[in-house]
């Protein structure tokens, strides 16, 4: 068996050696170079561009929306972002111009030579003025979108409330910070428009071109190259670089190669929405939910792009895991003259997570509960049903991963050692020799979970598709719209290809994700590309084995064969060799390819209109405890330990898996405690890496990873979703820990020593 | 101007403008592309490269500086078909995800390991302090290091 193995790393030698193609690394024939001209304010209206007569622009390829053939949108959602922008400016750093020249040094001399005068417009650049709704972005009133979902009758359960608590939690923008920055290259036709670069979702820069360009299925081409990290960042916009280029490509009759610098990719393109989340909490003095109201307001940016399926994530997992009978969660997202806010690890959640589980402190402090029991006594367990009223059938991992993560870290002994390590502290403070060093000890717990695959009627509508070739070699190939941006699809594809064809892992290989030569396995985001893609990927092996079975069946003239460890037999009779037969088959019949479709488990129902239902068919399942000590002078926080437990489903790599949930975990760390955008008049001012400040290893905390395996019978070999599950628990983890350590309750995030002085004066 | 050195064990002149970026040269006249460009700043370490012994980042440096001096890209820790223990760690312990990090990853290791054999964790994560991952939380990354030097001792 290949499942459940720490199979290396499919493309790990091109990788480690320096060959792997990133798009960066390609040089093509009478290539041109790209630059895209950005606006310079965050809203208004442009009155003219021009050019100075004074600089050669003989040899500049310029493009302007008026040169896109079909409507100037970037097909998603709503279509309602522009390609380029025609007149309205609605937001800093926003797309306006094209150039193109023969070097990298010609292109930036251009690009300083041309002028956009504007009218200024007074821009709406936070939530809180978006609600005002003094100036109107989106009509009516700057809400792109609500939910409401609703359990119970809250008036009732409040009522049944020994205490209410409230809190309000913000959360701040995240920046993906991939180390590869966005790019393309476009290369123009006869009758074709190619583009490769680094990108998530193929089949979303197919639909956007197809649609900008007037193209058929076949004249569109995509091509991702080997991609230098995604976490959602590579997934809706690189349809707007790769119709950039091709745009300037088919102007210029050139290939042209697009590539952001870091200051570019961070000031313009998307992040993690911003939100306030207020909570409003009735428990009885035992610790039982009552009543639990929520609002959530995310901050979408200019436009819409994919900010209602961030919500509807945000607005499913407010509650939280755990059981309450009396809910009413509202969420609206509004629009703001800032960068479009897109998709980022966690899709929603994240956000949420820190509110729910912060919420949950101050319940457990209130009510003198020690935080872990109150997990306890309200955690959803089999049987038990969410907040959209789904009851939870399988594959419920939920106390699994709790005590799992208490029992490694060895929580209930370490709470007491931190407890007297702080005693000390403040005992020889009092003392005539007072410490070097003020320090106090925290630790901190969060338990969290995720729903796997798109929301709700999402993949039935998507109808996943995937194909398995067999080779006349006698290997396969898998054929996948599906990605690799680090994450291990293409390692976990072959092992479980591998398994159901009784091959080898390196006989097993994965077509290029190419559109032209692979289908649309829907995009790779959301969790769902082991456990929704990888199950199709199964599906798929197992129609191509069937072929070759009835094909050996028939020509044997046996009643029926199976294919039992590389051998086709009828009963006790070996019948053939796989490899022989699936030469034979090819030579009669031409290509052994079979091709499968996502079908939703059975039973699983979701109604749009009432926001209720199953909202994912299952859900991964998380608890981690976080270590901190904090300098009571400096009021810096380090991060000394996080053990975190995972229920992920069956693992089909242990090694990747554990490398995703050890990487999510660091992203949590920077967001929760490192990760701040600074923002002035709509513009990001720290977009460098010198000043936005992502963890490095001397950031990074030991980390204990627990894998638990609760298998779900609808994934492949029992596999749910683990990509964005560990993004979620960090930070709350983190500000508990830095609560326990010194009774400052942080409300916000990241916990900067500025923000963290503000909490221990209020305290 | 033309500047001469060894990279990766073989004599190689370059004709390129002084203050040219070491980083361009490498990359777009050797063709050596396995050295990344994360930030153009010397903050990512994507560019790492050893110029005699020591690590720098090739975004910073301009190709002037390295005449006469003996340089190793990530193109050049394999010999003769045979991967740098190193490599041989990082692929074993799940060292390298999306890969973009890597090449400069391994050169900051491979100076490290060049004067340290038997590092201790805390000195993994200095050496590698200037180097960003993103995917990885850094955990694989030490153990492949750690493994690394163990293999050699």
């Amino acid at each position: 068996m290949a499942v459940g193995q720490n199979v290396l790393r499919k493309e790990g030698v091109e990788k480690l050696t320096g060959a792997a193609r990133y798009v960066d690394d390609i040089a093509l024939d009478h290539m041109l170079y790209g630059k895209t001209i950005r606006s310079r304010i965050a809203r208004g209206r442009i009155k003219a561009i021009t050019f100075d007569s004074s600089f050669d622009w003989s040899r500049v390829v310029v493009a302007d929306w008026r040169d896109i053939p079909g409507a100037n949108f970037v097909a998603l959602i709503e279509n309602d972002q522009p390609l380029l922008a025609e007149s309205l400016i609605r937001h800093h750093d926003e797309a306006v111009l094209l150039i193109a020249a023969e070097s990298k040094s010609a292109v930036e001399a251009a690009a300083r030579h041309d002028h956009i005068d504007y009218d200024e417009w007074l821009p709406v650049l936070t939530i809180d003025e978006a609600l005002a709704a003094n100036e109107v972005l989106y009509p009516p009133d700057n809400v792109f979108k609500r939910f409401l979902i609703g359990r119970g009758d809250v008036d009732e359960g409040f009522a049944h409330a020994d205490l209410i608590i409230e809190g309000e939690y913000r959360v701040p923008h995240q920046e993906q910070l991939y180390i590869e920055p966005q790019g393309m290259i476009a290369i123009p036709g006869d009758q074709t428009l190619t583009v490769m670069g680094s990108m998530q979702c193929p089949y979303y820069i197919h639909k956007a071109l197809k649609q900008l360009f007037n193209l058929s299925d076949e004249q569109a081409i995509e091509i991702q190259t080997t991609t230098g990290g995604g976490f959602g960042g590579k997934e809706e916009y690189p349809s707007m670089i790769a119709a950039h280029a091709a745009l300037l490509a088919r102007k210029a009759q050139r290939p042209v190669k697009l590539i952001y610098d870091r200051a570019e990719d961070i000031a313009a393109t998307t992040k993690r929405h911003p939100g306030i989340i207020r909570h409003r909490t009735g428990v009885t003095r035992d610790g039982r939910l009552t009543a639990s109201e929520i609002d959530i307001v995310m901050d979408g940016g200019a436009y819409v792009t994919l900010t209602p399926v961030v919500l509807s994530r945000g607005a499913i997992h407010a509650l939280g895991p755990y059981r309450c009978d009396h809910v009413r969660i509202t969420a609206r997202a509004v629009a703001t003259n800032t960068p479009p806010n897109g998709a980022f690890r966690g899709f929603g959640a994240p956000q949420v997570t820190f509110a729910y589980e912060m919420q949950m402190e101050k319940i457990a402090a209130a009510l003198g509960i020690e935080p872990l029991e109150l997990r306890r006594i309200n955690m959803l367990r089999e049987g038990d049903v969410t907040a959209t009223g789904q009851r939870l059938e399988w594959s419920v991992g939920a106390s699994d991963v709790l005590e799992a993560a208490v029992e490694a870290s060895r929580y209930t002994e370490k709470c007491a050692a931190v407890h007297a390590f702080n005693q000390r502290m403040k005992d020889s403070l009092q003392s005539a020799h007072s410490p070097v060093d003020n320090k106090r000890r925290g630790v901190g717990l969060s338990f969290f979970f995720h729903g796997a695959g798109f929301t709700g009627s999402g993949e039935a509508r998507m109808k996943a598709k995937a194909g398995v070739e067999i080779t006349a070699a006698g290997g396969a190939r898998i054929l996948t719209g599906s990605t690799e941006i680090g994450q291990g699809t293409q390692t976990i594809f072959c092992q479980i290809v591998a398994d159901e064809l009784s091959l080898a892992v390196d006989q097993v290989e994965i077509e290029e994700a190419d559109t032209s030569k692979v289908p649309d396995s829907g995009p790779t985001v959301a969790s769902r590309t082991t456990m929704v893609v990888g199950r199709v990927v199964q599906l798929a092996a197992r129609a191509a084995q069937e072929k070759l079975t009835q094909f050996v069946a028939e020509r044997f003239g046996a009643a029926e064969a199976a294919l039992i460890k590389g051998r086709f037999m009828a009963g006790d009779i070996w019948l053939a060799n796989f490899d022989e037969m699936a030469r034979e088959y090819i030579a009669q019949h031409g290509a052994l390819v079979a091709y499968a479709q996502y079908a939703s488990p059975p039973g699983i129902a979701w109604d749009d209109e009432t926001y209720s239902g199953d909202a994912y068919p299952v859900y991964s399942w998380g608890a981690e405890v976080a270590e901190v000590e904090v300098d009571m002078d400096t009021c810096e926080v380090i991060v000394t330990h996080i053990t975190t437990a995972q229920d992920i489903g069956r693992a089909i790599n242990p090694l990747l898996a554990a490398g995703q949930i050890e990487g999510g975990t660091l992203q949590a760390v920077g967001y929760g405690l490192l990760e701040e955008l600074v923002w002035d008049k709509g513009r990001v001012v720290n977009n460098r890496l010198t000043n936005y400040i992502i963890p490095t290893a001397l950031d990074a905390p030991e980390m204990q990873t627990i894998i638990v395996e609760k298998a779900y019978p609808h994934g492949p070999y029992g596999a749910k979703g683990v990509g964005e599950l560990p993004m979620d628990g960090g930070a709350p983890a983190i500000a508990a820990a830095v609560f326990n350590a010194t009774g400052a309750f942080a409300s916000e995030i990241p916990i900067t020593p500025e923000r963290l002085q503000a909490a221990l004066e209020e305290k | 101007m033309r500047i001469a050195f060894k990279i990766n064990g073989s004599e190689r002149e370059v004709d390129a403008p002084p203050m040219q970026r070491a980083l361009d040269v490498l990359r777009e006249a050797l063709r050596l592309t396995g050295t990344k460009e994360g930030c153009g700043e010397g903050e990512c370490g994507a560019c790492s490269i050893i110029v005699d012994g020591e690590v720098v980042n090739a975004c910073l440096i301009p190709i002037c500086q390295l005449q006469n001096v003996s340089i190793i890209t990530v193109e050049g820790l394999a010999r003769d078909g045979r991967f740098d223990p190193l490599q041989q760690a990082f692929l074993e312990t799940g060292g390298a995800q999306c890969g973009i990090c890597t090449p400069g990853m391994l050169i900051a290791a491979r100076a490290l390991l060049d004067v340290n054999s038997r590092p201790t964790r805390d000195e993994i994560k200095e050496a590698i302090a200037g180097n960003l991952c993103r995917c990885t939380g850094y955990v694989k990354i030490i153990d492949a290091i750690e493994q690394a030097a163990k293999l050699k001792g």
